[in-house]
């Protein structure tokens, strides 16, 4: 299935879940935060949230900056 | 000597008066020694979107460190919102440096957005510390939304021209009755120290340390500079005497070579 990710299409396996997706794409489970369809995913969620077609998702963390 | 007057942010005492931002610097891993030459406690970072395989900064900031992430990127008060309710989200505590810009040029801060983004951040429990133009109506507005703090910047953002914009801090040293960190444009530690021997609260320095070609020395110095001019400001400097007063000699005048 597709989902948007960071302005992306980005192909998952069907109802993967945000543990497993953060995991696959390299990105540290810990330090990121997740925007769900515009809804802030608690860390605990993670392994209990999964995804559908369509959805929207950020995935942000801390940078550099001033 | 009696004892400084503590800095208390957001209800946690601080030791340090020097903030560290972490932006440009050549590589991640110069943080660590960069942060423990400055002394600082607390250290800004931006939210931004992770790649695949991306690397975030947590990871080279000391523990004991405090988190100040900024909401660089924002546009209007409601995009700061949605940076700080992220911020939050991460883990960090609650503080938040609000920075709400949509000049591309001179990326200055809008008075206005800020305000009102100190407002939303306050409403939901938020420790919100606006970065501003010493612009005093601003500083006010911030002030009765309940900022903690308020950040005027001393020249444009990373431009390492110095405090350009003397009097206006001044101005808000004097009137408003919060912490004032002086933020963005110092580019000397001399600068940093005029800002505290004015009474500035703090200095918050990133682009001066980052570009420097020894930051980690360079961390060093503004860490000295900014405790030199704390001090300066608390021993309370002597009156200048006006050039057509001559003047005034300090040793005693000799009597006998008359």
């Amino acid at each position: 299935m597709d989902v948007l990710v960071n302005g992306k299409t980005e192909s998952l396996p069907l109802s993967a879940c945000l543990t497993d997706m953060l995991r696959k794409r390299g990105n540290d489970v810990k330090t990121v935060v997740v925007e769900l369809n515009g809804r802030i995913v608690p860390h605990e969620e993670f392994a209990q949230t999964c995804m559908q077609a369509n959805d929207t998702l950020e995935i942000v963390h801390f940078v550099g900056g001033g | 000597m009696t004892a400084d007057i503590p800095f208390i942010l957001g209800g946690i005492p601080l030791q340090s008066r020097l903030f560290l931002g972490t932006g440009k610097f050549g590589a991640n891993s110069l943080i660590p020694a960069v942060a423990e030459a400055s002394g600082a406690e607390v250290v800004t970072v931006a939210m931004r979107r992770v790649d695949k395989n991306g690397q975030g900064i947590t990871a080279h900031i000391p523990s004991n460190i405090r988190l100040l992430p900024n909401t660089s990127g924002a546009r209007t008060a409601e995009e700061a919102l949605r940076l700080a309710r992220l911020a939050r989200a991460a883990g960090c505590g609650t503080w938040v440096k609000i920075e709400v810009i949509s000049d591309t040029r001179y990326l200055l801060p809008d008075g206005y957005e800020t305000a009102r983004a100190v407002e939303l951040l306050v409403k939901e429990g938020i420790t919100a510390l606006p970065y501003i133009n010493p612009d005093l109506y601003v500083a006010r507005a911030c002030a009765e939304a309940g900022a903690a703090a308020v950040m005027p910047l001393a020249a444009p953002i990373g431009t390492n021209r110095g405090l350009r914009t003397k009097e206006m801090i001044a101005i808000l040293i004097e009137e408003i009755d919060l912490p004032i960190v002086v933020d963005a444009g110092l580019g000397r530690p001399s600068q940093a120290c005029e800002a505290m021997e004015m009474g500035a609260t703090a200095c918050l320095v990133n682009t001066a340390i980052a570009s420097a070609e020894d930051p980690v020395r360079m961390a060093a110095a503004f860490k000295t500079a900014v405790k030199a001019g704390r001090q300066a400001w608390l021993a309370g400097a002597g009156a200048v005497r006006a050039r057509q007063d001559g003047a005034e000699a300090s040793s005693p005048l000799t009597d006998f070579l008359q």
